[in-house]
């Protein structure tokens, strides 16, 4: 590299004069390893996989063209670590340290592929040797996570060789900040945080009201169980969150920035810090902004762990050091009276990632890619009980069929699918006759769930609905932060009963009671909290009713779950006296002996399952039974 | 409870508007918890009330107003990990370390806490121990994590 040749950062235009020096000197580093360093292939092993690399390419020593980066996260967790190896992007799964010394003298060297380390269709046994290639990625359409896994979330040289900051360089030498407003509000982008409210009119009322100072919030408190596609961006390319909240500083007339980031994400606000200091070290960032005499800084506030904080109001509370207390009805919208009482756009991770590519290629260009009004794309994180779990991608109005069945690989296990799950605690469970639903924010409202950030959790028939509900009751009336007298004691008669039922102590108007409750927290809430959480109640009475029923009447958990109506019996007539479940049982519920059929002492027994699972199947000897049957 | 490190927080931060939960934070990395003293003399520099500091600590899961143990052990129980049997990881790892969710080891070496969601769903079920994720979890490789914890399952032989 030669650093006395590379431009300057002074004017929008040297933006795209750095872009193309670094494209330029980009051959002599094309043969890369690029291995997934995000939050799930690390904790798979990506970081060790990664210096395996660096070692064995030293000790190998065979070209010095060979670069080994990390990237961030590719969005297919299940899979990890992954390594996209040499010049023709070798796509490798579950990568181990001991794989390493084999891709390197086979794949850098030779040209080869190593059969064994792509990843195979379960359905046909075909491998897939590129990204592009298997059907995971295929079906998506990838806008927000565009780089992410391709791009090294630490370089910003590598964001901007990947077009990044071009939008801003747009933003700032061509548009004003109306016209600005003008092409998001076009667009129709839609809060991405699971409200939809259109993300050009927030701009637009914070940009007409009146303030000393304003502010542009980045809400990347992901407190939604089941979702993690927020932390993935920050991870993976935090550069287009901060270029995102640069164009809406500009837009709206903010100077200030604040990223409010959870304290379980620590990689994320690594990431972000040094994203922060590079683009302030290349001025894009800080005072006069490529010479433009615009301002713009940004600081990260670590949240403390509250899931109400995911509220407006609640957020602003709790930047300012308060109590996250979503402020009282009638209150204010946080873009007129937000953070020190001064306008305050609020926007979620996923839509300021979404920013620069609209600003860049235009409204028209994002709103084509969904449906009507529900433009662009959605990122979902797809987990549970379906084969291919990790980050999906896909336009607005695809339906749920094609991202559980097409992208997921559909069920593990091959077993039946029962229901799958949207928005987290605030969104409910649409059982399998709606699944040509399309993705859009109100299909799925009218279904009785919600868009919600992006979680979706796909269940199988091993999973109850009641379980599911307590669940989820639980989750809210411990977040319930408890200024509403509804919520604070609504939530936590709802998971009483909730209790009741999966316990076997369910009476018969238990279900009655949990629709009047259901409807008086929802109305009786201020915020988004309170009013939500009866929709995981609601939606599984509404369509799995029978379960429930089951549960009060017959004490029976048809999905054996419920702990406190089934029980594990060993057959006697089947058992080996192998000792495995008795070895493998946590609690050494497990009785007898070699020689000895093995028996379980019920008192000790904490109905985990494990026995089961570890029975070899020839033998067949453990039972799980619910009912009559597990009671005699 | 050693007050300079405390002192030197509190000039840190001095002046800084809305800067309590951040001083909570840098307060809670150098002790490790919340100590009761701490508060106390927090409320005193911002000149805040007292009920007022400890409403905001009390509000947010991640402060802890108790001393916790060397090692801490987290046990997610977001929604995946939940139907991918959360519940029975919690349960091993409760059993193994003689402790309840919340609670930590007489010899202050385990602390055991419930997580709403790590953000590792594709992984799950998933249990932290300090700063390693351990993913995929299964009751047998719990038993083998904490095969030195104090309560060794009190195997009858």
């Amino acid at each position: 590299m030669a650093p006395r040749n590379k431009p300057e950062i002074k004017t929008p235009e040297d933006i795209n004069r750095l872009r193309e020096f670094l494209r330029a000197e980009e051959p002599t580093y094309v043969n890369t390893v690029a291995v997934c360093c995000g939050t799930g292939c690390l904790a798979s092993g990506g970081h060790d996989v990664k210096e395996a690399f660096n070692r064995e390419i030293a000790e190998q020593a065979v070209r010095e063209d060979i670069v080994v980066k990390k990237s961030g996260c590719r969005g297919f967790c299940e899979c990890g670590p992954i390594a996209v190896v040499g010049l023709d992007n070798i796509f490798y799964c579950r990568v181990t340290t001991d794989d390493v010394p084999e891709i390197v003298a086979e794949t850098l060297i030779n040209g080869k592929t190593v059969e064994r380390l792509l990843w195979e269709d379960p359905a046909t046994g075909d491998r897939c040797v590129h990204e592009a290639d298997i059907p995971f990625y295929k079906r998506q359409g990838r806008l927000v996570l565009r780089n992410c896994g391709h791009i090294d979330p630490t370089n910003i040289e590598d964001y901007i060789r990947f077009d990044g900051y071009q939008a801003l360089a747009k933003t700032l030498s061509d548009l004003s900040p109306e016209t600005v407003i003008s092409t998001i509000k076009e667009s129709g982008l839609r809060g991405r945080g699971g409200a939809g409210f259109p993300t050009g009119r927030k701009w637009e009322s914070s940009r007409n009201a009146s303030g000393d100072e304003k502010y542009i919030i980045c809400n990347g408190d992901e407190g939604d169980p089941g979702a993690f596609m927020d932390r993935s961006v920050m991870e993976g390319d935090p550069q287009s969150v901060l270029e995102g909240m640069i164009i809406a500083g500009y837009a709206v007339g903010a100077h200030k920035g604040v990223i409010y980031v959870r304290a379980e994400y620590p990689l994320a606000i690594r990431h972000l810090s040094t994203a922060i200091a590079q683009a302030t070290d290349l001025g894009l960032l800080g005072p006069n902004i490529l010479g433009t005499g615009f301002d713009f800084e940004i600081k990260i506030v670590k949240g403390a762990g509250a899931f109400v904080c995911g509220e407006s109001t609640a957020l602003v509370m709790s930047v300012e050091g308060k109590r996250g207390f979503p402020k009282p009805l009638p209150r204010p919208n946080t873009s007129i009276v937000g953070l020190w009482g001064m306008p305050t756009v609020l926007n979620n991770v996923e839509t300021l990632a979404c920013v620069p590519p609209i600003i860049q290629k235009g409204a028209k260009w994002f709103k084509a890619l969904g449906t009507e009004g529900n433009a662009g794309t959605k990122v979902f994180a797809l987990s549970g009980h379906v084969k291919n779990t990790g980050l999906v991608e896909v336009p607005m109005g695809t339906t749920l069929r094609e991202i559980i069945f097409g992208i997921g690989g559909g069920v593990r296990q091959d077993r039946a699918f029962k229901a799958v799950q949207t928005g987290g605690p605030s969104g409910g469970c649409i059982p399998e006759h709606l699944l040509d639903l399309p993705v859009e924010y109100e299909s799925l409202a009218k279904a009785g769930s919600i868009m919600g950030s992006g979680g979706m959790l796909v269940m199988d028939e091993s999973t109850c609905m009641v379980n599911m509900a307590r669940y989820f009751l639980d989750f809210a009336q411990n977040e319930s932060c408890g200024q509403c007298t509804l919520c604070r004691l609504g939530t936590r008669q709802m998971f009483e009963i909730l209790k009741d039922i999966t316990e076997g102590r369910g009476r018969p108007d238990d279900i009655t009671v949990l629709l009047e409750l259901a409807e008086a927290v929802g109305k009786g809430s201020i915020c988004g909290l309170g009013q939500t959480v009866p929709n995981p109640v609601l939606s599984t009475i509404r369509y799995f009713r029978e379960e429930y029923e089951e549960h009060i009447h017959e004490k029976r958990c048809r999905a054996l779950v419920c702990r406190e109506l089934i029980s594990y019996r060993i057959k006697e007539y089947r058992c080996k006296a192998c000792m495995l479940c008795l070895k493998a049982c946590p609690v050494n519920a497990v009785i007898g002996a070699k020689w000895q059929a093995h028996e379980i002492d019920q008192s000790k027994c904490i109905k985990c399952g494990t026995c089961m699972t570890v029975c070899p199947p020839k033998f067949n000897a453990i039972e799980c039974v619910s009912g009559v049957e597990a009671s005699k | 409870m050693p007050e300079a490190p405390l002192r030197k927080i509190l000039e840190v931060f001095q002046g800084r508007k809305g800067a309590l939960i951040a001083i909570l934070q840098r307060v809670q990395e150098e002790y490790g918890y919340l100590p009761q003293e701490a508060l106390a003399e927090i409320a005193a520099s911002l000149k805040l009330p007292a009920s007022h500091v400890f409403s905001v600590a009390t509000f947010y899961a991640r402060f802890y107003l108790k001393r916790r143990g060397d090692h801490v052990v987290r046990v997610c129980q977001g929604t995946a990990c939940h139907v991918r049997g959360a519940r029975n990881i919690m349960e091993t790892a409760e059993h193994r370390l003689g402790i309840k969710t919340g609670e930590t080891t007489e010899d202050y070496r385990y602390s055991l806490e419930r997580v709403a969601c790590m953000g590792s769903c594709a992984l799950a079920p998933i249990m932290m121990v300090d700063d390693t994720m351990h993913v995929h979890m299964t009751t047998k490789r719990v038993t083998e994590i904490f095969a030195d914890a104090k309560n060794e399952g009190k195997k009858e032989s």
